[in-house]
């Protein structure tokens, strides 16, 4: 049984990859992609990763995903320019595809001490999330605040990189303001005092 | 329960289908972008694959750090993308030829 949603899965997730890569319209390549997520999702479900599975159709389609979308529609793409020379490249991209994966199951088949599904039980002993948060927040701790520094950065990246300044707003110069003298603002003027007729 | 090559092929030929894209779609900066993300998810499933079949949590620690980095990678390269767009109103990447490389 397990070995069949395993199988009707892996069949999504190669199907959506592979139209990910030839559809025409990159919106419906980012759908795919979502599909792609999704499938992958429910493979790491069947290895017992429910906290990454889960994370992983939070974090990659409910945000990745939504902000290739919103930066897809923001920008006016011309889609017909970008696929040209699809035709001429497909023969060379099978055959390096073909050959690297040849390679990768090549060395998987030559490889015979393979662990089996037995070794696993003692994972399923504890629930998954409470074990990742028993390593992540002791063994790994200095990693974790290593990576929250790096979303910190990536976000200030992102914010940087894109924020145009106002041309035309109004701002107070405070350094202006404080140093400002007497003289500038206001002028004495003399004149003769007038009397009441 | 399907063994352990199964998920080694399985992801062997998501990373594979990911390079091609990057062949096949080498015009467009979009594309190649998701195709780097197809290419972290299929290491994704094979650390999580040895770390259930070794029963060893670490493997599950590596993805998790993996996607972090990953979620950065993509905030930063639309980033990237955008501020590009702005400036050529292309996102061709025979367009980006500036540097002469």
């Amino acid at each position: 049984m397990i070995k069949i949603t395993f199988y009707l899965f892996a069949l999504i997730l190669i199907f959506a990859a592979s139209r990910v890569i030839t559809v025409k319209n990159p919106v419906h390549a980012a759908l795919f992609l979502v599909l792609a997520f999704f499938s992958s999702a429910a493979i790491w479900l069947l290895l017992q990763a429910e906290f990454l599975a889960i994370a992983l159709i939070l974090v990659y389609v409910g945000a990745v995903m939504v902000l290739f979308l919103f930066v897809l529609m923001m920008l006016d793409i011309n889609v017909n320019s970008l696929r040209e020379g699809f035709v001429r490249h497909f023969p060379i991209a099978a055959f390096v595809g073909a050959v690297i994966l040849l390679e990768i199951i090549l060395v998987i088949g030559a490889w015979h001490k393979l662990p089996t599904p037995e070794a696993a039980t003692a994972l399923a002993a504890v629930p998954n999330t409470q074990a990742l948060g028993m390593v992540l927040y002791t063994e790994y701790v200095y990693p974790f605040e290593i990576a929250a520094a790096i979303l910190l950065v990536a976000m200030i990246a992102a914010i940087a990189l894109t924020m145009r300044p106002h041309t035309r707003a109004k701002y107070q110069k405070p350094e202006e303001q404080v140093s400002v003298r007497r003289e500038d603002r206001i002028k004495i003027v003399k004149m003769p005092s007038e009397t009441k007729d | 329960m399907p063994g352990l090559n199964e998920f080694l092929i399985l992801s062997a030929v998501l990373f594979c289908l990911s390079i091609a894209g990057i062949f096949l779609n080498r015009k467009n900066l979009l594309i190649i972008l998701m195709c780097i993300e197809l290419m972290l998810l299929s290491v994704n499933t094979n650390f999580i694959a040895f770390s259930y079949f070794n029963a060893d949590i670490a493997g599950q620690v590596f993805v998790f750090f993996i996607l972090t980095v990953a979620a950065a990678e993509t905030a930063i390269g639309l980033a990237i993308l955008v501020v590009l767009f702005r400036g050529k109103n292309t996102i061709n990447v025979e367009d980006f030829d500036t540097l002469k490389g």
